[in-house]
């Protein structure tokens, strides 16, 4: 696969901040790539400099080979659909459209010819003529894109674009916006600070935090095997124990908690015994009532604190007997009458389906 | 119940409206009445009086009048494209390019000049225009010039003058306009492939139309009913209608025809003023919002 875009060791400074630090990637041409990560990661600033609008400092940026450095924003084969989709009220949504088609010189029923069918391609035939405040959220998502895909980029950027849509809505145009980049075939490079849209529509997502990439990978393999703390925790729910790494006279590691309790784990690298480390656990990975037969799993037993009943993925609030420490485990479709508020229950899992890392500190916003 | 509510008078209301009723039915209606009434008034050599339209009718049968209109409406438009050109630039980088901090030090040497009188500012104008200026010492004094020259009392003075004291019409306006511009249009313009000039007509400039037209309206209207910038920076060639209103009034004394051409420039500019919103496509209701 020939490669759209690639970037190679980009930075950004505005004054002493570093907003990018030292990003790569290449993106295959027809891919679905995704950059995901908390607000103020520094993704906004690296889209605007693939289309543009900032120059690296240092950093080259690549478009099918192409070196961009000194192109300007309306030379670039880039469109980019704008976090609040910057329509343009002046003009009607075949105007709107066509605004790109005019700018390159192109005149008469052509033009309309091209918009007609691309207003089809996204759904919306007959609605040249509206105007754009006559459309709802979800129609001028698919004009703004409609308006960038007329143009044939090669890439195209977008950035948070179903933010300011309700939750229904965001959910159906996922999946509409991933069937149009299947259906058109152009890479597309999304930006998002959620984690279920990236991992839904992307055939790779690149994890951000704090201008760095910490791991380029498909969804699947930054849920199994993340390859930082941070990305066990931004991706996904997980369980975080925080205790010192111990090895035992059998060779087998463990994490000691503060509180005594003494947690197996599966395989490690890069750490050192006695180092303070963030150990993960998922909450589909731990068993309620472990077989008492298994071997080498760690056992827990909890109280039951609260029910989180979400439909398919209604989940339960545990804390471990005789400690403050809260946990997240998956509720069981046919989950029986002992997981009930209050109730003492044994839980367990097994150490090679945790995650181990060097505590460095980072926190996701869900801790306080 | 209903009944007595609605017959009852509002007298917090009729308190309020009062002053306003007041300033507006003494100050502004009944004199504007009473010249209406006077323009309609013959006055021949006997001072027999009766309605009559000979004063409207004056002002066609002589050439000398209604040409001294149309040159009046003619540079009014013209200032207003003028004033509306430099307008549009400066409240762009006063809105989009500067920070914040400079925005409100930019605005206020906007307006502080403003705080002068009109008369002051058109002095100014002349210390550095006329025969013994800045402008004609510093050419003198390095040699360009062997013999000082006169740059005030023509058409060309007559527009800086005029340019300048109604700028800050125009631009108040539009940068109230320009600053409600989204960024990211511009941006999103500029993605799409459109150049500065198209980023101009097809973005910013249909977006601030209602700020452009309601600036061009009070600038017109302002530029045609001036009367001391003219008088004071124009030549002898460049009469102003105001001041052949003036003249009616205060030289040859003729009220009524001085009322006549009072109520032709305040027609004739309202038609100027409603044929460009017809152009333009704008409405009124929006334009003075």
């Amino acid at each position: 696969m020939p490669i759209d875009l690639s970037v190679k060791e980009v930075t950004k400074k505005f004054g002493s901040f570093t907003a990018v630090d030292k990003v790569s990637f290449d993106v295959e041409a027809g891919k679905f790539f995704s950059i995901l990560g908390p607000s103020g990661c520094g993704k906004t600033t690296l889209l605007r400099m693939i289309a543009g609008f900032y120059d690296p400092s240092p950093g080259t940026i690549e478009i099918r080979g192409k070196d961009m450095a000194g192109v300007e924003p309306n030379q670039r084969p880039v469109k980019l659909v704008f976090q609040h989709l910057a329509l343009f009220p002046m003009m009607d949504v075949k105007e709107n459209i066509a605004f790109g088609l005019r700018r390159r010189g192109e005149r008469g029923k052509e033009v309309y010819k091209k918009v007609e069918d691309m207003l089809e391609r996204v759904g919306l035939p007959g609605f040249g003529n509206k105007k754009i405040s006559q459309l709802s959220g979800g129609q001028m998502q698919r004009v703004a894109i409609a308006r960038c895909l007329i143009l044939e980029p090669v890439v195209l950027l977008l950035d948070e674009p179903l933010g300011a849509l309700d939750l229904k809505l965001r959910e159906h145009m996922k999946v509409e916006l991933k069937k149009l980049q299947a259906q058109v075939g152009t890479t597309f490079v999304y930006i998002t600070h959620d984690q279920s849209e990236a991992m839904v529509m992307s055939d790779y997502v690149a994890i951000m935090n704090q201008g760095k990439f910490e791991q380029i990978d498909t969804p699947q393999n930054l849920y199994n095997n993340p390859a930082t703390s941070f990305v066990a925790q931004f991706v996904g729910e997980n369980n975080k124990f925080l205790g010192k790494l111990e090895k035992d006279s059998s060779g087998q590691f463990s994490v000691g908690l503060e509180d005594g309790t003494k947690l197996l784990v599966g395989q490690i690298s890069n750490l050192e015994l006695g180092e303070t480390v963030e150990m993960f656990i998922r909450p589909e990975a731990i068993i309620i009532n472990p077989d008492a037969s298994l071997k080498n799993i760690n056992i827990l037993n909890i109280i039951v604190k609260a029910i989180l009943f979400d439909g398919g993925s209604s989940r339960f609030l545990g804390v471990i007997y005789g400690s403050k420490k809260e946990l997240i485990l998956m509720l069981p479709h046919n989950y029986s009458e002992d997981i009930n508020v209050n109730n003492k229950i044994r839980i367990g899992w097994d150490p090679t389906r945790s995650a181990c890392f060097k505590s460095v500190g980072v926190k996701t916003y869900d801790e306080f | 119940m209903m009944n007595s509510k609605r017959t009852k008078i509002r007298w917090g209301f009729v308190l309020f409206f009062m002053p306003v009723f007041l300033w507006l039915f003494l100050l502004f209606v009944l004199p504007h009445l009473e010249l209406l009434r006077l323009s309609f008034l013959g006055t021949d050599y006997y001072a027999k009086s009766g309605v009559t339209l000979e004063n409207y009718a004056a002002f066609f049968k002589e050439p000398a009048y209604w040409l001294t209109f149309v040159r009046t409406a003619g540079y009014s438009i013209i200032i207003t494209l003028i004033i509306l050109m430099i307008a549009l630039p400066v409240a762009f980088y006063i809105t989009k390019v500067v920070g914040l901090k400079t925005k409100g030090l930019l605005m206020l040497l906007v307006i502080v000049p403003f705080w002068v009188s009109i008369l002051i500012r058109v002095y100014g104008w002349m210390i550095i225009l006329r025969e013994s200026g800045i402008i004609n010492n510093i050419l003198v004094g390095m040699g360009l010039l062997k013999v000082p020259i006169e740059m005030l009392y023509n058409d060309v003075s007559l527009i800086i003058g005029l340019v300048h004291t109604n700028l800050l019409f125009m631009l108040v306006p539009i940068i109230g306009v320009m600053d409600s511009l989204d960024n990211s249009l511009i941006e999103a313009a500029s993605n799409l492939g459109a150049k500065k000039l198209a980023i101009w007509w097809k973005i910013i400039i249909p977006h601030c139309m209602t700020g452009i037209m309601s600036g061009s309206i009070i600038v017109f209207m302002l530029v045609t009913g001036s009367y001391i910038t003219p008088a004071l920076m124009g030549g002898k060639n460049s009469l102003w209608f105001t001041q052949q209103i003036y003249n009616q009034f205060i030289i040859a004394f003729n009220w009524n025809q001085g009322a006549a051409f009072g109520f032709l420039l305040l027609l004739i500019s309202s038609i100027i003023v409603w044929l460009s919103l017809k152009i333009t496509g704008q409405k009124l209701g929006e334009v003075v919002k």
